[in-house]
């Protein structure tokens, strides 16, 4: 992958996963020297970050230090839609949120159901620089729920896909869903299923239930997602395969999980940050931003998936970042475009909902959010790695102390659809480190760093490699 | 007010407001002259996304009954039916300078994003959107089940409207038909509550949505129990789409002919009925299937009436929306106080 | 359809009474206490005057409509018709109501108004057609709106003389409109207000009252048929507004 910086840079006074103080070296793009404040060799010339940062309100006692964090489920829409977001645009947003990797969606035109096309999103990331970008390889030929897509083909490519998905859509055909679950076995790979009955949900706009009943929107019941998903986990241990179930959204849903795991099956389950805090009550204003699949569910769904996520039956937060341009999203809540962006929120969402209130530390945060996803996606041999010396500098240093007002049109991402804006969130990312190169600096993005020829040869040279 | 865009969360005094504004309507509808000049110089656009002949004439008499200009902008033929997206014809009636957008969408909510988008400042009112809401539809129907059922002992023979300020407290309105996917029966349920009224839904429970129960109504899924138990005041029939019934799996229930026998009015049904109940229907009606042709043409059918209740209706509405100047209408609470009395004094002085 | 678009208790129109916060004159100079012009003895002979007058200029009560305008026009309708019918045994002793609202001129102008009920005497078989009309209103100011009915009573027919009775003609017109019967010339200032308090209305006793805001300026204004509007015209647009 890209190359590592040749920057040395000194962590001064941060707290890994949030403990106590440390200095923290990063040199040759690995954790060279980690120490008490003040007892690390400093090597000369090196870039000190957190002294600017804890400048900024004085106190650096909020200075978090985590692992790089991982997205096992984000939209990046290039090839295809441009105009949303595209890989540079994404992955640059992704870095600004404090990622290090992220794992691009197949719902792309086309769709990245080839070899080909995995490969075309892999190097697209590799030029762009600003983080790992693995693509997930769709289930069936154009999403389309029909025939199996060459996986194996995916696989063996450069891209080395171990996520097939056809998120957007749900492998709902059970013989299909049977041999993916199956195949996938060969290669060490795993079907990540949107949860979706279609015949349920025809038409859906929201969830159903009380709001949806008062404001005359076609309602996406709670068991259209949970009669799936319990199919899908009886499929599992029947053929003894890894499943992962994206974008859980209901109570039913963490019960069914809990119970599977119970049984010892091989599930895992994901909650995007927008279904931690927002309730279908937003439909009421009938603005699309507040569109989204699954829908937003209830305030008693809300708690649900953060008991779950809280006592691990949820391993991992996904952002599910789906940028729309400003017309499909400008219109009739029934021809708008489902979906919102999170990458540049997700942490503030975690922090906010989870540590700030008891229920989680940050080194679960580091669990839900960089070790459980690189693990489930197969990365974890370079991404939610431990913080320790000798282990690859993928970090994000965040200054929980603070707070920001969320903007959707000056966020990173080339898309506005923050369902956020307006509000207030707690913990900036101060900065983001792949491979030891500041992609993130003083809580600003690094343009600098993104030499395309130079991560285009690095990138054809490690794919040679592999 | 500055919309009339759901009856959900409508006062009690502001849809009274609007019944006994409405009344004084009628009355200027049976003189020879039936045109007032009260909105003279003001542009009314119909803006319509669905087929609606009838709503779009009805609201096209009123605002003309008022003297004001009308555009009739129909999706039909026009750039709205070409992906013309709904903002922009938003910021094109807004550099038209119409002063009250009518709209009819078939999108839940294109209403209540037409008013509060910041796409223009014209007044809308909600001609029906979706699944949602028609509270003009509404305003009609409590209207004319005001005029029948209430007061009318009292009416003094000089032509006054004796049911003026009165609400419906007391009445019991049956809503029998589609109700799932019923704007009317949405905006029914809210004003004839608000109006003290008490309101049965008879559906199918294929045709009940779920998360009716936080709705002020009751639910019955049996007709017949409903006519004969608890002798409803009027009842009001809704449109069954058929559509609805010819969706193989996905039908709502088993056959047209199952449907009338259970959830269809017949003159056998009307005979349950207290003797002074009237049969209303928001039309267009499929005779034969939720109304006989019998129930639909007896004289206790209030259903042409409807009709012509709906101009006095939204006459009001537009008088109501377009006469008073934006900012008293948007915050004046100055005189609050005396608001009240003053109606009261009206009402005590005639 | 806001609560506070409704129609202000004490006046409805700008020709029938004034509110003003005022810096112009009032008739008493330096002082802010509402003075009785009118009490009740002098209203009931007022009104039997008018109705005799009635008679007198008609010749007597046949063919005659009276036709309140709301609010307090309608009582005092109603109290002529009981008059004209003492005097005129074959008066029906009816009267009707007649809405202006519609018709108004300044509804753009004003939080919106309740419109109110036009109710012509049962007898009439709901035509005005040749018919004499007596429009009766409680205070004559601006003639606005007066002319509004006039113009809501030609919707409602042709009759065949209109005539205006006014219990106080206070003077500022800004219409070439005149009363034909007037319970009292009021000399008052623009700023001042005039109320006429009847007790099935208002309560207490039959009153018409005057206030004004306490002033340095002693000038008063002689207000009658002829007398010139005192203030500028943009005076007289706040004017109208607050004497809702």
């Amino acid at each position: 992958m890209s190359t590592p910086s040749t920057t040395t840079y000194v962590l001064r006074g941060v707290r890994p996963y949030g403990t106590d103080p440390v200095d923290v070296v990063l040199a040759d793009g690995v954790v060279a020297a980690i120490g008490a404040p003040g007892t690390v060799e400093v090597p000369e010339g090196a870039h000190e970050v957190a002294a600017q940062a804890a400048a900024q309100d004085g106190d650096s006692s909020g200075l978090v230090l985590l692992p790089g964090l991982v997205d096992l489920h984000t939209h990046l829409r290039e090839p295809g839609r441009e105009d949303a977001e595209t890989v540079f645009s994404g992955t640059r947003a992704a870095a600004a949120g404090g990622f290090t990797a992220v794992h691009a969606m197949a719902n792309t035109t086309p769709t990245q159901d080839t070899a080909g096309v995995v490969e075309q999103v892999y190097r697209l990331g590799q030029e762009a620089g600003w983080v790992d970008v693995h693509p997930v390889g769709a289930v069936t030929v154009g999403l389309d729920g029909e025939k199996l897509a060459e996986l194996g083909a995916m696989a063996d490519s450069a891209a080395r896909v171990r996520v097939f998905s056809d998120d957007g859509k749900c492998v709902h055909d059970p013989v299909l869903m049977r041999r993916a679950l199956e195949y996938v076995k060969a290669f060490d790979g795993v079907v990540a299923q949107h949860a979706q009955e279609p015949r349920l949900t025809e038409g859906a706009q929201m969830n159903e239930g009380v709001v949806s009943a008062q404001i005359g929107l076609t309602g996406w019941p709670a068991v259209a997602e949970e009669s799936i998903i319990a199919r899908d986990v009886l499929l599992a241990e029947h053929v003894g395969s890894r499943l992962h179930v994206c974008h859980l959204s209901t109570a039913g849903s963490v019960e069914i999980i809990r119970w599977a795991k119970g049984r010892g099956i091989d599930v895992t389950a994901e909650v995007t940050p927008h279904h931690l805090v927002l309730t279908d009550e937003l439909a009421r204003d009938y603005d699309p931003v507040f569109k989204v699949n699954p829908p937003l569910r209830t305030a008693a769904d809300v708690e649900a998936v953060r008991a779950g996520l809280a006592d691990g039956t949820i391993d991992i937060v996904a952002t599910d970042h789906a940028p729309h341009p400003v017309e499909d999203k400008g219109c009739e809540w029934s021809s708008a475009a489902f979906g919102m962006t999170g990458l540049e929120t997700a942490l503030s969402v975690v922090q906010q909902t989870m540590v700030d209130t008891g229920r989680m530390t940050w080194a679960d945060v580091a669990r839900v959010l960089s070790q459980n996803p690189a693990r489930i996606g197969r990365i974890d041999a370079t991404q939610g790695r431990p913080i320790a010396v000798g282990e690859p500098a993928n970090l994000t240093l965040v200054d929980a102390g603070a707070t920001r007002a969320i903007d959707g049109r000056t966020q990173v991402t080339a898309s506005d659809n923050t369902p956020f804006g307006g509000m207030e969130l707690p913990g900036r990312v101060v900065a983001t480190f792949l491979r030891g190169r500041a992609t993130v600096l003083d809580g600003a993005v690094v343009d600098t760093t993104s030499s395309q020829s130079n991560s285009w040869n690095n990138a054809a040279l490690e794919g040679a490699g592999r | 007010m500055k919309h009339l865009l759901t009856t959900q969360g409508l006062s009690k005094d502001d849809a009274i407001l609007l019944l006994d504004t409405s009344a004084q309507m009628a009355a200027t509808q049976s003189r020879e002259n039936k045109k007032l000049p009260t909105l003279r110089g003001r542009t009314v656009v119909n803006l319509f996304y669905e087929d609606s002949t009838r709503t779009r004439i009805s609201f096209e008499t009123a605002a003309k009954r008022l003297s004001a200009d009308v555009i009739n902008f129909s999706a039909k033929g026009s750039s709205v039916s070409k992906g013309e997206s709904l903002k922009d014809t938003a910021l094109t009636l807004h550099a038209m300078g119409a002063d009250a957008v009518v709209v009819r969408h078939w999108a839940s909510g294109a209403a209540h994003q037409l008013a509060h988008a910041g796409w223009l400042d014209a007044a809308v009112l909600n001609a029906g959107d979706g699944m949602h809401q028609h509270p003009t539809q509404a305003l009609l129907d409590a209207f004319t089940i005001r005029r029948h059922l209430v007061g009318r002992v009292g009416d003094d023979g000089r032509g006054a409207d004796a049911s003026v300020g009165a609400d419906l407290a007391g009445l019991r309105i049956a809503i029998v038909g589609d109700v799932l996917h019923s704007r009317v029966a949405r905006s029914n349920v809210y004003l004839l509550h608000t109006l003290g009224a008490e309101v049965t839904l008879v559906a199918p429970p294929t045709l009940v949505p779920v998360g009716v129960e936080t709705w002020p109504c009751r639910v019955s899924y049996h007709l017949d129990e409903t006519l004969e138990q608890w002798q409803p005041d009027a009842v009001m029939m809704l449109r069954v789409q058929r559509e609805r019934m010819s969706g193989g799996s996905g039908a709502f229930f088993p056959s047209p002919m199952e449907y009338s026998r259970k959830f269809g009015f017949d003159a056998r049904r009307l005979a349950v009925l207290p003797d002074h109940a009237i049969v209303m229907h928001p039309g267009p009606m499929n005779r034969g299937l939720e109304i006989s042709a019998a129930a639909a043409d007896h004289p206790r059918s209030v259903i042409v009436e409807q009709v012509a209740n709906g101009v006095a209706v939204r006459m009001a509405a537009l008088y109501l929306l377009l006469s008073g100047d934006i900012a008293s209408t948007n915050s004046s609470t100055s005189s609050t106080s005396t608001s009240t009395s003053s109606s009261t004094d009206e009402r005590t002085a005639l | 359809m806001h609560p506070g678009s409704r129609m202000p208790e004490s006046s409805t129109t700008p020709g029938s009474t004034s509110e003003t916060p005022s810096d112009t004159p009032s008739t008493a100079p330096g002082t802010a206490a509402a003075r009785t012009v009118l009490g009740e003895a002098d209203i009931a002979r007022a009104l039997t005057r008018i109705a005799h007058e009635i008679v007198e200029r008609n010749k007597g009560a046949a063919d005659l409509v009276l036709l309140g305008i709301p609010t307090r026009g309608v009582q005092l309708a109603e109290r002529l018709a009981e008059r004209l019918a003492q005097i005129e045994p074959a008066f029906s002793g009816e009267f009707g109501t007649l809405d202006v609202t519609m018709y108004r001129d300044d509804l753009r102008r004003q939080p919106t108004r309740a419109v109110g009920q036009t109710v012509l005497p049962g007898s009439l078989d709901g035509t005005i057609d040749d018919k004499v009309v007596v429009l009766v209103d409680d205070v004559l100011f601006s003639g606005r709106t007066i002319r509004a009915a006039l113009d809501a009573l030609n919707d409602l027919g042709r009759p065949r003389v209109v005539q205006l009775a006014a219990l106080v003609d206070r003077g500022h017109r800004e219409l070439p409109i005149r009363a034909d019967y007037v319970g009292k010339n009021l000399p008052t200032s623009r700023s001042e207000r005039v109320r006429v308090r009847l007790a099935d209305v208002d309560g207490g006793a039959d009153a018409v009252v005057i206030s004004g805001a306490p002033t340095d300026s002693a000038a008063t204004d002689f207000a009658g048929e002829n007398a010139a509007p005192e203030n500028a015209a943009p005076e007289n647009d706040a004017d109208e507004r607050s004497a809702r």
